[in-house]
């Protein structure tokens, strides 16, 4: 069977602790790998992924059970591991289980935090390497760009990527339901802290205006400040920015408030009133909690962006069972491509559609030439009889002729899509 | 003539109701029906108007029927207007039940086509009414986005995010909705009250003379031009500002409703 000579070996997140991941030690390039397991007897097409949560082998194998030995003793070759433990630590998957485990892969469903979507890009790229080092061909080609499209419609059809699971990002979203655009905005940053620095990250990725750092040493302010483009002042303007900038992320190691709600209520009149967004991810907190009472201010503690992430990380879990939905259907669809990739069936395929061809072309002329005798009626169904059979007669001996072929696959590919067999061809 | 109406009344009902759907299941296939429907509804409402217009011989906006009719017409109109230039996530399940409630309330309204009192016929009459009906149209939509901004902002507020949190647009952009129907609402209710002032001048020889409706339409364009005002002074935006939507029209339902139930005068309707 065609399918189970797709395989798929690899290592990542949950069957590794990250000590062994790291033992395994593939740089960034791809190149290599890809063109010592193509070297690999029987290894017909392969595609290597290397990312910080896994390392994936999927290849295409005539003697798959052969070739998986060898791909693993490729995998663990720098860990010093024997193949006992090899196993033990990687997967592997044959035939319909690997469709589904590179479609879970792409559709970020196997990720550490699910529907994250960079692993998609991470695929993307590997599968360009493999094309650029030639190393794919008919079945890992569809099969690639199959899962892509799968990975798209998870995306589109559930709401797995569509809210924030990260404490920064959650404080972004929020930011961008109060603001709408960032792009005119400005964000004061209170301490320099390392969550207020990956929160600012984010606010500089949306698009933020500008970015100012107030600090107590204004040493780190003006280091900070330099990372983002803005500029630094020292503690005691906090009140005379805050007239200014539209969101404040504090994150000093105060014992005490340093913003209390009689200090910021003057100032929402100086402000007027354009809505300030107050994020306090300090322990303890920096901020008055009965600033949020105040009209147009809107306060969240580090408690708060916690709550926000949880109730979205639950609704993440909900929208994976809908995409395992999406996945179950795409497999079984892909199943059937590969059944047909055989040359019994592809066969009988171009048989059905010329037959098809000729009954319909047969009955719409007969129906014009409604004076014919019988015998001249049986005379034009003879004829378009002989042509589709003639013109058939040399593709049906091409094709069965395989035995020396070394991929039949190219050829199958090809003759189902000069025939236009498969209605939805892989996209380029 | 009547079924042209019931017809436009029931594909509003079933937009609404389509918006609806959208609104919880957010598939944008649903959307694009529900638009196509109130599009429908808008265009089978202009032939009705059209239709109306011809059968009476004048400008069909003297009766409370035709009025609240002009009115839900010109809401359709100016939301599916904003749909070419200036988009308002989900603005439509708040803006077409609004729209039903009013061709509801016309057509439980007298539909009877009544001649035309001698001081109303004047060339005034299509020009100032649908000015300030219009005007009422924009300040409808404003009110809608005045709900759309108090439902987003208590969920933001109160840190519990429901239905609405993902649904909204956010603050901002309701903000800007708002100032933008108020603004384009007070420009229009400002021409009709100023055409309505020539046509009285015209008509009665006086520009103007506290008739209750006249009192009351000044009284609705004090309390915007108040809130256009103090929004560029002093800042009443967002949240008052959303507030204050609401309550303006209030005094737009009442001018058109109260007054002429309540207090009469030469606007108040035939029959």
């Amino acid at each position: 069977m065609l399918a189970e000579s797709i395989v798929i070996i690899g290592v990542n997140h949950k069957t590794a602790p990250v000590a062994v991941r790291e033992k395994l030690a593939f740089s960034g390039d791809c190149a290599g790998p890809l063109l010592t397991l193509m070297n690999i007897e029987g290894c017909r097409e392969c595609c290597f992924l290397s990312t910080c949560n896994r390392v994936e082998v999927i290849f295409v194998a005539g003697d798959p059970a052969a070739a998986a030995v060898a791909v693993r003793g490729f995998l663990f070759a720098k860990s010093g591991l024997a193949d006992a433990e090899a196993q033990q630590y990687s997967y592997i998957y044959q035939g319909r289980n690997a469709v589904e485990h590179l479609y879970h892969v792409a559709a970020s469903l196997d990720s550490m935090v699910v529907g994250e979507p960079q692993i998609l890009g991470q695929l993307k790229q590997a599968y360009r390497e493999a094309t650029e080092q030639k190393t794919t061909g008919v079945i890992l080609n569809r099969l690639l760009h199959k899962s892509f499209s799968v990975a798209k419609r998870v995306r589109t059809e559930t709401n797995i990527g569509g809210s924030a699971v990260s404490i920064s990002y959650a404080a972004v979203q929020l930011a961008k339901k109060i603001f709408g655009s960032l792009r005119d905005k400005s964000v004061l940053l209170v301490g320099a802290g390392e969550m207020a620095e990956l929160a600012a990250e984010h606010l500089v990725k949306q698009g933020i205006g500008r970015v100012v750092v107030a600090n107590r040493t204004l040493e780190r302010a003006a280091k900070l400040a330099r990372q983002f483009n803005g500029t630094a002042v020292g503690l005691a303007e906090l009140t005379t920015q805050l007239a200014e900038v539209d969101i404040l992320i504090s994150s000093t190691g105060a014992t005490d408030l340093i913003l209390r709600k009689d200090e910021v209520k003057p100032l929402m009149r100086q402000r007027k009133n354009r809505p300030l967004f107050l994020i306090d991810i300090a322990v303890p907190r920096d901020l008055d909690p009965e600033l949020n009472d105040l009209d147009n201010v809107y306060l969240y503690d580090i408690d708060d962006l916690k709550n926000v992430v949880d109730v979205n990380k639950a609704e993440r879990e909900k929208e994976a069972l809908r995409a395992e939905g999406i996945v179950a259907e795409e497999v079984v669809k892909f199943g059937q491509w590969l059944e047909g990739m055989e040359i019994a069936p592809t066969i009988t395929a171009i048989r059905q559609k010329a037959n098809g061809i000729r009954e319909a072309e047969v009955a719409k002329t007969l129906s014009v030439l409604k004076s014919l005798s019988e015998n001249e009626r049986r005379s034009v169904e003879m004829l378009a009889n002989a042509i589709v059979n003639k013109l058939l007669h040399d593709p049906m001996v091409f094709l069965k002729n395989s035995a020396s072929q070394d991929n039949p696959q190219l050829k199958l590919a090809f003759v189902r899509q000069l025939f236009g067999l498969d209605k939805e061809s892989p996209e380029q | 003539m009547t079924l042209l109406f019931q017809l436009t009344l029931y594909l509003y009902l079933l937009a609404t109701a389509v918006y609806v759907v959208h609104f919880l299941s957010q598939h944008k296939q649903v959307r694009a029906a529900a638009r196509g429907i109130l599009l429908a509804g808008g265009i089978l409402h202009t032939v009705y108007f059209v239709a109306r217009y011809v059968a009476a011989g004048h400008t069909p906006l003297t009766s409370n029927h035709e009025a609240v009719s002009f009115f839900a017409w010109s809401m359709t109109w100016a939301f599916l207007s904003f749909w070419w230039r200036y988009r308002v996530k989900n603005f439509g399940v708040f803006v077409s039940p609004l729209i039903s409630l009013l061709m509801l309330i016309a057509a439980f309204s007298s539909q009877e086509m009544a001649p035309l009192p001698p001081a109303l016929r004047s060339n005034w009459l299509p020009v100032h009414a649908s000015l300030a009906i219009m005007a009422n149209g924009f300040m409808a939509m404003a009110f809608c986005g005045g709900v759309m901004y108090l439902l987003q902002e208590r969920e933001i507020k109160k840190k519990k995010f429901g239905i609405f949190y993902s649904r909204l647009p956010s603050l901002e952009a309701l903000d800007n909705l708002n100032q933008h129907c108020l603004a384009l609402g007070f420009l229009l209710l400002t021409l009709g009250i100023i055409t309505g002032s020539v046509w009285a001048k015209q008509a009665w020889g006086a520009y103007w003379q506290w008739d209750p409706k006249e009192t009351w339409s000044l009284i609705t364009w004090l309390i915007y031009a108040a809130i256009l005002h103090q929004r560029l002074t002093v800042g009443w935006r967002r949240r008052r500002a959303a507030i204050m939507a609401i309550a303006g029209f209030g005094a737009v339902l009442f001018t058109l409703w109260g007054v002429t139930y309540l207090l009469g005068g030469v606007h108040s309707y035939v029959g």
